[in-house]
């Protein structure tokens, strides 16, 4: 196209501010996970790969790491099918479509810590609703079994509206003559959703799984407020053991050592999806 | 038969999406004596005791007040750095601009854990810490991604032949950007602005390690540390989160149709 004027400058700003906030500090972590760096005492030592040598062997990293894995797994595979399933049931015209979309989104809004605090009112073994309502008297929060479940079944309610609305947003673009084509052809409900729906959504699937993916995996807010890692650190994240050695310890260089492989298993995982996404997108 | 079904299965859906937040409002109408008792579920003698202490006991004004500056700040710097490089990318000739594009894409995959801790470590150089522009600053770039995605989306919509007939007109490009199309993307900002305070608003880790007392301390933070002697206080939590929970929701319904443009776009046109 001619005519164009060059619009460096324009992008200039936010560019720099961007780099700002990634670059730099991954440079900067990078710097500090080969330090010993104690805050309080002012301590800054060069140690080689050290950090990394005692990350290894680690038992605490290991665990959060475990937890990490397993919240990301269980999280992203219920959020997927679960709000599979409600966007086709939303992906048709009734009355009050507007209205009950409006409320599918809500959890989505609600800030995260406040709905960690909403979760943990409700789990609380003698007067929370859900024991409640389930007659049981299940000690949600304060059993190594149930706490990452129970954190899992969190972020289920609060994420699961966001894979709705992008599922949804796939499933209209999806050419409805081709429903009739296949209905006429005298295809069921099943075969049309395996044959039709399903192979149409998948770039879209997709994307949803590189989003909740990434964001499961460095997640803090939620699980943080809700168990503070506990009981016995078995909801302890990647994040959130970082995030203790960090502010709470104050060794700013493991903690940067523990970044430095949260960013690394983030980056491996949005390299490895994004070539997916090509591969799927080109076939 | 077949739509009873449809209507009930829309129904517990409804309710598995509100029925946590409605049991924090019935909480927080329910006097303390009430609150280790159940059943009775819903509240025998409603007080909007918690409501008062709230409002009396904590700074929970200045608390709220930050949050709005912090976030309508960060809002409109965001969304003016933004737009800025959304036209630019949209309607000028940039060198590398596919580059520039997965670079900004990339930036808002970086784990915000990876990178706190050098920030803190600026902010207390800079002697920033416990104030808003700590915050302000953070979220305006980290919500940078999301308005530029989105804005740039937007400009594209706009046909190029009204960009360039302004230019024959003799409007410079920035004259151009800002007299005609700002305007003509302004669902997109609407759109943009939406997320990007719900963002800010919501905000925790960086809310928690930047800020240290009151003065500067956000919502999430201040729900997160609610000052509890003994045991929790959860009416009074359950009335603050009310609260502040009420405007989002408010948000929501009135904004749906932007807030799923919004987080759709990019996602299913690819």
């Amino acid at each position: 196209m001619n005519g164009k004027q060059s619009g460096n400058r324009f992008v200039m700003p936010a560019v720099l501010l961007l780099s700002l906030v990634t670059i730099y500090p991954m440079l900067s972590v990078l710097y500090l996970s080969l330090h010993r760096r104690l805050l309080i005492f002012d301590i800054t030592k060069f140690v080689w790969l050290d950090n990394y040598q005692f990350l290894l062997s680690d038992p605490r990293f290991w665990n959060a790491f475990r937890n990490t894995v397993y919240f990301t797994a269980a999280t992203v595979s219920l959020e997927l099918v679960l709000g599979l399933a409600l966007a086709l049931l939303l992906n048709r015209s009734f009355r009050f479509k507007g209205a009950v979309t409006a409320v599918v989104l809500v959890p989505w809004a609600i800030p995260t810590v406040v709905s960690a605090r909403m979760w943990e009112w409700m789990y609380s073994t003698d007067f929370g609703i859900l024991n409640h309502l389930l007659g049981a008297k299940i000690n949600w929060l304060g059993s190594p079994f149930w706490a990452l479940n129970a954190a899992v079944l969190m972020d289920v309610w609060k994420t699961t509206p966001f894979v709705v609305i992008l599922l949804l947003a796939g499933l209209k673009v999806i050419p409805s003559d081709l429903y009739q084509a296949a209905r006429i052809d005298g295809a069921g409900a099943w075969s049309i959703f395996r044959r039709i729906t399903l192979p149409l959504l998948v770039p879209v699937i997709l994307v949803v799984l590189i989003f909740r993916t990434l964001d499961a995996f460095r997640v803090f807010d939620s699980v943080y407020v809700l168990t503070g890692g506990g009981p016995a650190n078995t909801t302890e994240t990647l994040s959130i053991y970082a995030y203790k050695v960090l502010f709470q310890t104050l060794q700013f260089g493991y903690g940067s050592t523990l970044s430095v492989v949260v960013f690394l298993c983030v980056g491996a995982m949005s390299v490895l999806y994004i070539r997916f996404l090509r591969a799927e997108v080109k076939s | 038969m077949r739509r009873v079904w449809f209507t009930l299965t829309v129904l517990v859906v409804a309710f598995w999406c509100l029925g946590p937040f409605l049991w924090q409002a019935i909480t927080s109408l329910k006097p303390d004596a009430e609150l280790t008792r159940l059943p009775p579920i819903l509240p025998a003698s409603p007080t909007l005791e918690h409501y008062r202490a709230v409002f009396t006991g904590t700074p929970f004004l200045t608390i709220i007040a930050n949050s709005a500056v912090v976030a309508s700040c960060s809002t409109a710097l965001s969304i003016s750095i933004g737009a800025l490089a959304a036209f630019g990318l949209a309607k000028l000739s940039i060198r590398s601009k596919g580059a520039i594009m997965i670079f900004i894409l990339s930036a808002s995959m970086f784990p915000p854990i990876a990178t706190v801790s050098p920030l803190y470590l600026i902010i207390r150089a800079l002697g920033l810490r416990d104030t808003w522009w700590a915050l302000i600053m953070t979220y305006t770039t980290f919500t940078l991604p999301l308005s530029v995605w989105i804005l740039t989306n937007f400009f594209r919509e706009i046909p190029d032949e009204i960009y360039l007939a302004s230019r024959v007109d003799g409007c410079s490009p920035l004259q151009s950007f800002i007299r005609i199309m700002l305007p003509l993307a302004a669902p997109g900002i609407a759109t943009a602005a939406i997320l990007v305070f719900i963002f800010a608003w919501n905000e925790f880790l960086f809310a928690l390690t930047f800020t240290a007392t009151p003065a500067s301390r956000t919502i999430p933070v201040a729900i997160a540390l609610f000052p509890g002697l003994h045991e929790m206080p959860w009416g009074d939590i359950a009335a603050a989160s009310v609260v502040v929970t009420v405007p989002l929701v408010v948000l929501v319904l009135v904004f749906q149709r932007r807030i799923i443009e919004g987080l759709t776009a990019g996602a299913v046109k690819g």
